[in-house]
This record gives C-alpha cells, sequence and structure tokens, in this order.
C-alpha cells in the first residue's frame, strides 16, 4: 500500500520539492498552502501515514495546525514531523510540546526526508 | 520532460519575484504607519520562504544575505526593536539588495559583495544592538539533517572487518506514544544500520483489567546492533524520541556473545512483538478517558483564521501555451475576417440569418479574444515597485529627500509591455529626481515642501493603457531649452516655437537639460531613447510643464502587443497596414501644397510649415516616384524628432485592427517593416514601422532612385 | 551500431538516405527527405522591400509567414520560370522555415550514403558552395543542396 502524507507548507518552491521527494519515493502527496488549507484537505482525505508541515505560515501557523489536528480523534496518533530552518533547541521543545513526533531540517534532501519518514511511519 | 529540480528551481525563482513583492508591500504599509504583528510576520515570512528556498538550491550568498535579514526582522517581531525611519530604510535597502541577489542568482550572475556586504553588515549590526545574547545568533545556524549524519558516518570508526556490537536499553515513556512515534519503525530504522537482534521485555504490561492507559507503555526492550556507523549514528535515529524514553546505548562488552539473552533471533525485526496495537489509540472505544492532546479540536483557532483572506486560487500555466492561445485567436480573427468578406461576394443580403449570424461570431470572437488578451495581463504593481526603488537609489544619490506617489498599482497591462516599460520608465523617473526636482533648500527657499514629490500613476482610458510620470519640481526652463538646441544646432537661431514645441526638443537625440551631465541619468542617453523605446510599443509619450509647479510625461500604450490598431493603405498595388497610433493626419494633397525642394525632393507647406514629402512605394522600392503629387493622399506621420513627414500613398482602404505576426523569427528583420498580419483575403500584408521608414528614407520624389529595382537591395541613406 | 539484420540494408557499409528530388531550371537538384516539411503549388507572394532579389516575398501558411526563396535566382541559374507553374517546397532547418520556389519535383531517392561523393572543387563557381555533395542517377548528375547554406542568415537579411 502507497504511504500517503499530508505536507502542508506556504512555500509553493517547498511543497513542489516536497512533492518531488515524496513521490520520488513512492509515497503519495497531498499538498495544502497553509495550517487552515492543510486542515481542510485533512476533512477530505482518509488519515494520512504521515503529516509535514512548516511552522511559520499565513492564517494558521504549524502549531495551530499541529494543536488542531491532535485534537481529533481519528488523527492523535499521526506522525507529524515538523519542517524547520533552525535546529535551535528551543524550537524542538516547541514542537515537541505542542505535539509534533519528529522534524525534519529546511534544507533537506530528499533521503532524509524519507529516512525521517520512515523513522516516524514505517 | 525536462528535469524537475530544475523546473522547481524557475518557479521558485517565480515565487521569488511573489515574496519581494509581498515583501516591499508589507514594509510600504510599515511606513504607513500600519507596523502591526500580523504585517510584520508577512515580511518576515517572505524573507523566511526565499531563504528557506535559497537553501535548497545551495544559493549561498542568498541564505546568508536573507539569514541575516530575517534575525533583524526577528527582532522587530520580537518587539526588541521598533521599525522607525531609519531602520525602516535599511529595510528597504536590504529587499532591493535581497532582489538584487535573487535575480542574480536566478541568472548565474555574481553579485556585487561590494554592495551586498555593507547592508548585510548594517541588517548584522541592528540585530546585534538589540539581540538578547543567544548561543548562536549571528551564525548561520543552518545544517541540513542528512548531511549532519553522513559526515559522521564518515568521520569516527574507519571501517573494520569485524564491527563493534552496541547494547541499547530502549525503554519508552508514555509521551513518547503521545507524539505520535512508534518504536516499531524506530527498531526498523536500527535494523538499517546493522545486524540487529531485538529482546521484548513485556514483564512490566500489567493485566488488562489494571490496565489504565493503554497508551502508557509498558513494553521495553534491550537491543544489540552489530554496526560500523557508530554512536552518533545510533543517537540520531532516536532524535525524535529523546527525552521521551530512556535510553542507554553502549559497546557490549563481549562482542556476540550475548550472555543475558539466551535466545536470540536471527536477525530480523520482531514485528508481532513491537505491539502496534498498544501504541496505537483506542480508537474511540475505549473506557479510559484518553489525554486531549491539547486546546479543543476541530476548527482553527479564530485568531489566525481572522488575520488574513484565503489568496485567490490561481493556476499556473507556461507562458508558450497562453502565446499559442493567442495566436489561435488571432487566426479566428483572421478566418472570420475572410468569412465575412465571401459572404459579402456571395451577395447574402444584410438581414437574412446568415449575416446576423456572423455578426453575433464576430461579438463572441471579440469578448474571447479580450479575454485571452487579459490572461497575459498583469498588474503594473511590479513595475512601480521597481520604480520605487530607482526613487530610493536616485534620492540616496543626489542628497534629495523624494516621496513616490503612487496610484493605480492594479492597473492591467500586457506582461511584454509591462516588461519593456522597465528602461524607459527607470530613465523618465531618474530624470524626474536628478533634473526635475530642486534641491532641498531650493524647494524651501521657493516656499514648496522640502520633500519634493514624484507620482506614478497608471490607468486604463479608452482602450489604452495611461501612464503618468510627474514631478512637483521646477518645470521646464524653456528660454534655456531653446538656447541650447540653439547653441547645439539642433534649430536655427530665428525659430519661433510654441511652448508645446520647446517642450517637445527634450525628445531631440542627444539633447540633454541638465548642465553638468549626472552621473545618474547617464550620458548621451536622453528623452530620444524613450520614446523610441514606447514607439516601438506602439505608444505615445507627451510632456506638460508648468514654470515652478513641476512637469509630467504621459505615456500612452496600447493594451496588448498582439493587435494594432491599423489603417490599411494600398501602395503600388501591395497593401500595406499603418498603425494608427503613428498617424497625426490624413489629407489630400493640392497643387500648391507641393513645392520642389532639393534637386530631387519635394516639401509639403501645410499650415505654414514646410514638411518633407516621401512617397512610400518607392521608399520600399516597389516603384519609382511618381514626379507629380497633386491630388495625391499624404499621410502625416510623427518623426523621430517629433516633426511630422507627409507620406504618399495611392488610396486608403480600410481602418482596421489586425493581428501582428513576428516577421523577424521567419525571415529577419526588414527596414521599415515592423511585422506582418493576414488579411481577409489570405494575403500576407506588411505592417510599416513608420519611424523606421522616415529615419532611413532617401526622399527622393522626383527622379528614380540611384537603384530603382528593390532587387539591388538598395543602400538607403538620409542624403539625397 | 551491430549488425543484427542485413536484408533491409541495401548495402553492408551504410545507411540508406531518402532525397527528394526537382528540377530548377533545368537541372537536377535534390535535398533530404528529412528536412522536406510539405510541398504545394504556388502563390502569390507579398513582396519584403529592400530583400535580396531570390526572396520573392512572404505567403500565408496555415497563419504562418513563410518566405519564399526563388531557387533558380538564389543558385544564379537562368531565371526564366514560369511562376503559374511553379512549385514550393517547404523545408526546415535549424529552425527556420522556407518555401523553396522549384520548377517541377521529379522523384524521391532511396540511396545508400556511400553512393554520394564530395562535389569537386570549382573556385570560380559561387554557386558551388550550396552543394553538399553530388550523385549519379540513371545517368542523370543529381546535386544535393546545402539547406543551411542556402538560407540567409538572419544577420544577412538586415540591411
Amino acid at each position: 500500500m502507497t504511504m500517503q502524507v499530508l505536507a502542508v507548507d506556504d512555500s509553493r518552491t517547498m511543497r513542489d520539492m516536497l512533492r518531488l521527494a515524496l513521490t520520488g519515493a513512492g509515497i503519495e502527496a497531498h499538498l495544502a498552502e497553509d495550517g487552515m488549507h492543510g486542515l481542510e484537505r485533512l476533512d477530505e482525505l482518509p488519515p494520512p501515514d504521515a503529516i509535514i508541515t512548516d511552522i511559520n505560515m499565513p492564517r494558521m501557523d504549524g502549531f495551530g495546525f499541529i494543536d488542531a489536528v491532535r485534537g481529533r480523534e481519528t488523527l492523535r496518533a499521526v506522525p507529524i514531523l515538523v519542517l524547520t530552518t533552525e535546529s535551535a533547541a528551543e524550537l524542538k521543545a516547541r514542537a515537541r510540546a505542542a505535539g509534533a513526533t519528529g522534524w525534519i531540517v529546511k534544507p533537506f534532501d530528499p533521503e532524509s526526508l524519507v529516512r525521517a519518514l520512515r523513522m516516524v511511519a514505517g | 520532460m525536462t528535469d524537475p529540480m530544475a523546473e522547481i528551481r524557475a518557479s521558485f525563482f517565480v515565487e521569488c519575484e511573489e515574496l519581494l513583492e509581498v515583501l516591499l508591500d508589507g514594509l510600504q504599509s510599515m511606513e504607513d504607519g500600519l507596523a502591526d504583528s500580523e504585517t510584520i510576520n508577512v515580511v518576515f515570512r517572505a524573507v523566511h520562504s526565499i531563504k528557506g528556498g535559497a537553501g535548497a538550491f545551495g544559493l549561498d550568498a542568498l541564505v546568508a544575505f536573507a539569514h541575516r535579514f530575517e534575525t533583524a526582522l526577528d527582532e522587530l517581531r520580537s518587539g526588541r526593536l521598533v521599525a522607525d525611519g531609519e531602520v525602516l530604510r535599511l529595510f528597504f535597502t536590504g529587499s532591493d539588495i535581497l532582489a538584487d541577489l535573487v535575480r542574480d542568482s536566478r541568472d548565474g550572475n555574481p553579485t556585487d559583495d561590494a554592495l551586498v556586504a555593507p547592508v548585510r553588515a548594517d541588517l548584522e549590526a541592528l540585530a546585534a544592538t538589540t539581540a538578547v545574547p543567544e548561543a548562536d545568533t549571528g551564525v548561520i545556524d543552518f545544517q541540513p539533517m542528512a548531511l549532519a549524519l553522513d559526515l559522521d558516518l564518515d568521520a569516527p570508526p574507519p571501517p573494520q572487518a569485524d564491527a563493534p556490537v552496541w547494547q541499547i536499553r530502549f525503554r519508552p515513556e508514555p509521551g513518547l506514544y503521545e507524539s505520535g512515534n512508534e518504536p516499531l519503525f524506530l527498531i526498523r530504522a536500527l535494523r538499517d544500520l546493522g545486524a540487529l537482534t531485538v529482546r521484548c521485555h513485556d514483564d512490566a504490561v500489567p493485566g488488562l483489567e489494571a490496565m489504565a492507559n493503554p497508551e502508557a507503555g509498558h513494553i521495553w526492550w534491550t537491543l544489540q546492533l552489530e554496526t560500523t556507523e557508530g554512536e552518533a549514528a545510533i543517537r540520531e535515529v532516536f532524535d525524535f524520541v529523546d527525552g521521551l524514553c530512556q535510553l542507554d546505548i553502549e559497546v557490549a562488552p563481549g562482542g556476540l556473545d550475548l550472555p543475558d539473552l539466551p535466545q536470540p533471533e536471527p536477525t530480523s525485526a520482531p514485528e508481532p512483538e513491537a505491539a502496534p496495537a498498544l501504541a496505537a489509540p483506542p480508537d474511540g472505544g475505549a473506557a479510559t478517558a484518553p489525554k486531549p492532546a491539547s486546546t479543543p479540536p476541530g476548527e482553527a483557532d479564530p485568531r489566525a483564521a481572522a488575520a488574513t483572506p484565503a489568496p485567490r486560487a490561481t493556476v499556473r500555466v507556461d507562458l508558450e501555451r497562453i502565446d499559442r492561445l493567442v495566436n489561435l485567436v488571432g487566426e479566428i480573427v483572421i478566418n472570420q475576417a475572410m468569412l465575412s468578406q465571401s459572404v459579402e461576394a456571395a451577395g447574402i443580403p444584410p438581414n437574412s440569418p446568415v449575416r446576423s449570424g456572423l455578426e453575433e461570431f464576430l461579438q463572441l470572437t471579440r469578448d474571447i479574444q479580450e479575454s485571452v488578451m487579459m490572461i497575459r495581463a498583469q498588474p503594473v504593481k511590479s513595475l512601480f515597485q521597481r520604480m520605487a526603488r530607482i526613487v530610493r537609489e536616485t534620492s540616496a544619490a543626489t542628497g534629495k529627500e523624494v516621496r513616490l506617489r503612487t496610484e493605480g498599482e492594479n492597473t492591467e497591462v500586457d506582461k511584454t509591455v509591462i516588461e519593456r516599460l522597465a528602461d524607459p520608465l527607470t530613465h523618465m523617473i531618474r530624470n524626474a529626481v536628478d533634473h526635475g526636482l530642486e534641491a532641498n533648500d531650493a524647494r524651501e527657499a521657493h516656499g514648496k515642501p522640502r520633500e519634493g514629490t514624484v507620482s506614478l500613476r497608471a490607468m486604463h482610458r479608452s482602450g489604452r493603457i495611461v501612464i503618468e510620470i510627474a514631478d512637483d519640481g521646477s518645470g521646464i526652463d524653456r528660454s534655456r531649452v531653446l538656447d541650447k538646441a540653439i547653441r547645439q544646432g539642433l534649430i536655427s537661431a530665428d525659430s519661433q516655437l510654441s511652448d508645446t514645441e520647446i517642450d517637445n526638443l527634450l525628445f531631440l537625440p542627444g539633447f540633454s537639460t541638465a548642465d553638468a551631465v549626472s552621473n545618474l541619468s547617464g550620458r548621451g542617453v536622453g528623452m530620444d531613447v524613450v520614446r523610441t523605446a514606447i514607439q516601438a510599443l506602439g505608444g505615445r509619450v507627451s510632456i506638460a510643464s508648468t514654470r515652478g509647479k513641476g512637469t509630467s510625461f504621459t505615456i500612452s500604450l496600447p493594451l496588448t502587443l498582439a493587435v494594432l490598431d491599423g489603417m490599411v493603405v494600398r501602395v503600388a498595388g501591395e497593401t500595406i497596414v499603418i498603425p494608427l497610433s503613428a498617424i497625426l493626419e490624413t489629407l489630400a494633397l493640392g497643387r500648391d501644397d507641393v513645392r520642389s525642394f532639393g534637386p530631387s525632393t519635394h516639401v509639403v507647406g501645410i499650415r505654414d510649415r514646410f514638411l518633407p514629402l516621401l512617397d512610400l512605394g518607392a521608399e520600399l522600392g516597389f516603384r519609382a516616384p511618381l514626379e507629380d503629387y497633386a491630388d495625391q493622399i499624404v499621410l502625416l506621420v510623427g518623426q523621430e524628432d517629433g516633426s511630422p513627414a507627409a507620406m504618399v500613398v495611392d488610396a486608403i482602404d480600410d481602418q482596421r485592427q489586425v493581428v501582428i505576426k513576428g516577421l523577424h523569427e521567419s525571415y529577419g528583420r526588414v527596414p521599415g517593416i515592423a511585422a506582418a498580419t493576414i488579411l481577409g483575403d489570405g494575403q500576407i500584408a506588411l505592417i510599416l514601422d513608420p519611424i523606421d521608414l522616415v529615419s532611413r528614407a532617401h526622399g527622393c520624389t522626383r527622379r528614380p532612385p540611384v537603384a530603382s529595382d528593390r532587387i539591388a537591395n538598395v543602400q538607403t541613406g538620409r542624403d539625397t | 551500431m551491430t549488425d543484427v539484420s542485413t536484408t533491409t540494408e541495401p548495402t553492408k557499409d551504410g545507411k540508406t538516405i531518402e532525397l527528394l528530388s526537382f528540377l530548377v531550371s533545368g537541372q537536377d537538384y535534390c535535398v533530404d527527405i528529412m528536412s522536406v516539411r510539405e510541398i504545394r503549388g504556388s502563390a502569390r507572394a507579398t513582396p519584403l522591400p529592400h530583400s535580396p532579389a531570390y526572396i520573392r516575398g512572404v505567403i500565408n501558411l496555415r497563419g504562418a509567414v513563410l518566405p519564399i526563396m526563388d531557387l533558380s535566382a538564389r543558385l544564379d541559374l537562368q531565371s526564366a520560370t514560369d511562376t503559374s507553374r511553379n512549385v514550393i517546397i517547404v523545408v526546415s532547418t535549424h529552425d527556420r522555415t522556407v518555401g523553396l520556389m522549384v520548377d517541377a519535383v521529379s522523384d524521391i531517392l532511396a540511396l545508400p550514403e556511400s553512393k554520394l561523393q564530395s562535389p569537386p572543387e570549382m573556385p570560380s563557381d559561387e554557386g558551388r558552395a550550396f552543394i553538399s555533395a553530388l550523385t549519379i542517377v540513371d545517368d542523370r548528375m543529381i546535386r544535393v543542396l546545402d539547406l543551411s547554406a542556402i538560407l540567409p542568415t538572419a544577420n544577412e537579411d538586415a540591411a
């Protein structure tokens, strides 16, 4: 079964990169432009195997998004990876406090992205 | 297929342009006193996104600069810094440099570090004055995870024949499961590092009845991993669960000998033992209350939601596809003209269903054409933002305080028109600041506000776009312009010129009003270049000035370059289209209007002015000059210097919109010809470039030109 | 190249080349058929001012502007051609498309490449520059046109 991943990022370039990296690894990529859009996508989709989200986004940022996802009964256990340009410990702590499963440091290469996904979603 | 990374890279630069626009918009809002947190956030995000993408493509210079910029903006975001005049000016400059870096990165050009470095240093200094001392500020903390991992792999132990065996005790805490992590996957990841033996300890699992919280995690593992990868690689696997488990990693004392693991299973990971059922949430069912993550579920935080409206849905389309569509619509227009002609020729009466159906078809085609043209249209905003930068730079270079007012930024124009307007507009804006506005002190002395104003307006007016560049400077000093033109021999000393005519002298080639040639406006490049560029777009530029009040230039342009309003004329049996925008007047010559001038030339006297007479048929080499021009039809067309020339044609057929077909791509440049079009009868007609034709004209109207046949490829010159 | 099947090869040593042969002022010429886009009847061309004599003008080829070259004028042959009888061969090389006005199309020839020989050095003959090879078919000498040499470059016609 193909792994399904929802990737949320407000940068079109990042979305393109994510799609390329994911589809290149045989993973089906669903994309959203911000947290709000991510939630809308989640309404339409069956629960994905994992979610990747940026932090700083318009309308609803990554923290708000993770919060909302974790608040949904069916999505509580979905692994969520946070995309971050900073590897600062503080940010990781915040991401975890918000309920993220792990993080990916931007810029990522497709391999590390997929490896991180495998670590949280098999 | 093209390289997907190259495609993403290209689209990254497109996105950068959008982000730069957002950035400038945000800074502008701040300057207008709207420095709320959302505006600051938008600005921050724009720079942040540019940095993120740039990192992905290894654009180091761009990343380094964006990082400094972002850090400084973060100070703003955290409230440690206030966006006052000085700070904002630096941010505007920062945006300009960022834009340079983006474009240079895109085009593969090096960016002059002499321009970048001082701004980078200023941004850094700005951040440093306010930043709370933090471990890694200023340093680019920007290490791709995989790279770090690879380094670890390479660095520590050199590959050995027998790899060390690591003993790992891994005991998840409840938080591990709550964060969505899954021990099974971590164990799998370990397996990828080398030979793994796993032992699951379920001794802590309580009986079902006692299992108050199934998510608490009662299982733990001891694992033995034979790998050359080193401890860092093993710890990397547990990176996400650091602090969410008890983890001990040590080199197993006895190598492969595992005394405390009586029945080591060969190598494979024990999938069933990982007890995913316990780790996964009990889908709704369990009586035990699962801990809610934190804030209530469902819809978004309303505060965040209200902040910005959802962006309008757009589709990105390859420009080539649009151009193809534009071409096809052009075909329809041509075909329709042909059809109309056949219908007419067939003698079908005006009120017949065929005629009225055709009429409706005509209307629909026009609508489609307009809609297709709108696809290529873009707001002039990006152009105006570039001009804002020119104002900032020119203001800095001249030491004049200048405010730019823009209006009609959302007016839409054809993309190519926008691109090709950039150079002439830049020149005009520089002129306005450099030559138009007085120095600040002089302004005050004249009772004007110290700060000069340059305004840039765009609007649609009767099917054309009008762009106005105005300054509130001293206006044109006409006596000085006149003096200068006479001294330069551009006009004779006794010329009697109206104010408008004097103003138009500014458009003469090589004319410069500033006494000292400024390093900004450049030497020798004058308003004539501006006029030529605008005429090449099928546009016109006019000038108006009031002494002491200021000067304004008005550019009027067609909305698109794909169609043209033309006059269809006949010359020597050939059909020629002349752009309407170039024609000032049409008239029939009386016998007394034409006077012989030189041995082979005529002039036409119109309202007490003598204009050169050109025979279009002879100029194009289609026939010999007519010699006698009485009763001939002439078109007055603007020359390069703005004064008209009289052009003889045999007949005027029609006035209509034609679809422009490039000639350059299929054949090459033809002197005096701008392009081609296809007429209703399917024949190709040439579209004249009147300015070019007049500037190359031999003007011979009395005896055959030196080489009368076009076969000889006449080398035309200005002199006769 | 591996010699898997020789049945379709007329000779062992080379590829077959297909040429479209035609008449220009009574002389036999040909072009590689791969460069031929279409063959069509003559149409009235719109003359281009200040163009070389061999450019007849431009015609409308399904919405595209197609320059027409009078081949006999280009090759400096006696041009007593009757325009109404002419045929236009539309050829493309290097992204440029042009219509060659010829007297008549003769045949499609399939020849092994080995049958083509280089033209001899003829310093006094300017037209030679436009011929890339020669061949003999049924005792007739057929000249292979060098299309890239014959098409004027963009610079050449910019007067």
